[in-house]
């Protein structure tokens, strides 16, 4: 048994889990590439690849130039943490597009013609959607700054503290 | 075995020194090579084991693959097993509601119903599909398309708050170690492909390569074998994790007092965490809204009704037209190549089953005894109608029409040219159900072309695409 531990890297009872798991996925993985393999091979793992490699990497690198571009702005006067009225809206703009794209690009060739339904309402819809969001939360900034500098007149001697863009 | 793939028994790593086959006395020729053999193994096996070692003292290259790398404060254990089991709860619902989608259908009633006739011992579970209650599929459907909509941002989060595991350094420690993320390949791409292929379906964007239910029905079954046994691996660390900190507490802690989880094992925790910049209360609140708002814009075209319009952003949120038959249609006639002609004064529908059949007019249809049915039409993409009133011939009736009251199914083939589901068996309780039609109005006026005139088929808890439009015959069976 230790001797087993040793050479595998874990308990026996991970191995008899894993190779069931790997009959089942042999076994469906037969079937899903049996039509169009290298296709269908390209989609799955690209899957992965396209997220892991791409797109988290992309957002985080906005997140980040965001933050630094952004962290040097203040002029002096209160402020309050200002990042997440931005992160917020654009978090919740970019995944309704990442999930409804085809609709708001047109790129779903037959849907107009299905469904008997225009697709040209989409594209506005996003992008009115995305303004009510940035919107509101420019709404939300402003009430927050003004009651900071409300607070900053009251007593002007004490800093206001900034957590959001100290680094 | 919560241990999960980590190099075994960390605290003595030169591995205890083992009696090797050359000190048993050996006496055989054939005892001696097997010794020789047995030998050779043990010295290979010490020399990978040694050559790990030497790997496993190397430094991790720059960037992602060094633990300093990953900076956000609040990523650790206890974040990702908060989004861990919203999925826990909701990924297992979503392939349960998949699988009766797939049921549904009576793919095991004829190749005509099913998409993936090579399924073998995966459709293991199939069974009659019941009609009760009526909107059985209507809501099953509209859970499932929903709910992975609704996911969406809980997954990205999940893969967001594990992402440092991705570049973990070595790659492979071990073979229980490979083998795990070999699983995790699977599993990460599973998700995304099932996700990915769903959601590009619902808006009929068919970029994806080949036939939709099969890589959707497939690709389910690899990704929920690697979810199983990431499920059983982790489960464990998932429930500590959990219980190490107070949701309560959590979501009372403001920006200020936003600390790193302790280390982990994992390395989900950063060694360099930046200065917080959101708490967890924060992050929870963001992936939250993110799937209350995908529900606002997404639910309402299954719930219908004056909620249809909510549905901003989804396929099936309007009504084409107005009047009688301005409900969702899921293919006009024109997008399937139906021309009035083809329905025209020319158009016939043959009953066959025992005995020479017939051939009837619309207008001998209309004259025999009428029956009316409030039923729902339900996509698998997920959107669906309110109740509409139908009006037609009961598949029963013509059941005995044909000669066969018993009928134990009824092959019915449209006009339509030919296509998928343009021909599909209904099973006898189908037939039987006095709910069940060959419609040949709707909601007080005739069908329109769009749904199907001179008639179609309606039968309660059916998917969509087995109520057949533009019927021009109907063959019962016993």
């Amino acid at each position: 048994m230790a001797r087993f531990v040793r050479w595998y890297g874990s308990g026996p009872l991970h191995l008899l889990v894993l190779i069931a798991s790997f009959a089942l996925t042999g076994y469906a993985m037969v079937r899903l590439f049996a039509v169009q393999p290298l296709a269908v091979a390209i989609w799955f793992v690209g899957a992965a690849i396209l997220h892991d490699l791409i797109l988290l990497p992309l957002y985080s690198l906005a997140d980040l130039s965001a933050l630094s571009v952004l962290r040097h702005r203040s002029a002096g006067g209160p402020t309050v943490p200002w990042i997440n009225h931005l992160r917020v809206p654009a978090f919740l703009s970019g995944l309704l597009l990442l999930v409804w794209f085809p609709l708001v690009f047109r790129l779903a060739a037959p849907y107009p013609g299905d469904t008997g339904l225009s697709d040209t309402i989409y594209l506005g819809r996003w992008l009115a959607i995305t303004g009510a969001l940035f919107a509101a939360s420019a709404a939300a900034f402003a009430l927050r700054l003004r009651r900071a500098r409300r607070a900053g007149r009251g007593d002007e001697s004490r800093p206001v503290t900034d957590h959001g863009s100290t680094p | 075995m919560a241990r999960g793939g980590r190099p075994p028994g960390s605290a003595s790593p030169g591995g205890t020194p083992r009696r090797g086959p050359e000190e048993r006395p050996a006496p055989k020729r054939l005892e001696r090579m097997r010794g020789a053999a047995a030998a050779a193994v043990a010295a290979g096996g010490a020399r990978c084991r040694a050559m790990a070692r030497r790997a496993g003292r190397l430094p991790a290259p720059p960037g992602p693959f060094r633990p300093e790398f990953w900076r956000s404060p609040i990523r650790g254990p206890w974040l990702t097993s908060v989004f861990g089991l919203v999925l826990l709860i909701g990924i297992p619902l979503l392939f349960v509601t998949g699988l009766l989608s797939y049921a549904s259908y009576n793919p095991g009633l004829s190749p005509f119903n099913d998409e993936t006739p090579d399924k073998g011992v995966l459709g293991f579970y199939l069974f009659s599909w019941p009609t009760h209650p009526y909107w059985l599929y209507r809501v099953l459907q509209g859970v499932h398309v929903t709910l992975g909509v609704v996911l969406v941002p809980v997954v990205l989060a999940k893969l967001w708050s594990v992402i440092p595991k991705l570049f973990e350094w070595l790659p492979v420690r071990s073979v229980a170690h490979g083998l795990e993320r070999l699983s995790l390949l699977m599993l990460v791409g599973g998700v995304i492909f099932e996700f990915v292929t769903g959601i590009l379906n619902i808006q009929l964007y068919y970029v994806f390569p080949g036939s939709f239910y099969r890589l959707h029905f497939y690709g389910a079954w690899v990704f929920i074998a690697a979810f199983v046994v990431h499920v059983s691996l982790r489960l464990g660390r998932m429930t500590r994790a959990l219980r190490s900190r107070s949701l309560g507490a959590e979501l009372r802690t403001g920006l200020a007092h936003t600390l790193p989880e302790p280390p982990d094992p994992d390395g989900l925790v950063p060694a360099a965490p930046a200065a917080p910049t959101m708490t967890r209360r924060g992050a929870l609140g963001m992936v939250g809204v993110g799937s209350l708002l995908l529900l606002v814009v997404t639910a309402g075209q299954s719930i219908g009704g004056r909620l249809r319009a909510t549905a901003l952003l989804a396929p099936h949120n309007r009504n084409p037209g107005s009047g009688p038959n301005a409900f969702q249609i899921n293919k006009t006639a024109a997008a399937v190549g139906v021309t009035p002609q083809l329905v025209g004064t020319d158009w016939r529908l043959g009953i066959h089953g025992r005995g020479p059949g017939l051939v009837l007019t619309r207008e001998q249809l209309l004259a025999m005894l009428q029956h009316t049915a409030a039923l729902p039409i339900a996509c698998v993409e997920g959107w669906s109608t309110e109740d509409q009133h139908w009006s037609g011939l009961r598949l029963a009736d013509l059941a005995a029409l044909a000669g066969m009251p018993d009928a134990g199914s009824v092959l019915v083939e449209s006009v339509q040219p030919p296509g998928p589901f343009t021909k599909v068996v209904l099973r006898g309780n189908q037939i039987r159900d006095p709910r069940s039609l060959l419609a040949l109005r709707v909601n007080g006026a005739d069908l329109s072309l769009d749904h199907g005139y001179p008639a179609r088929v309606i039968v309660p808890a059916n998917p969509g695409v087995n109520n057949t439009k533009w019927v021009g015959r109907l063959t019962f069976r016993a």
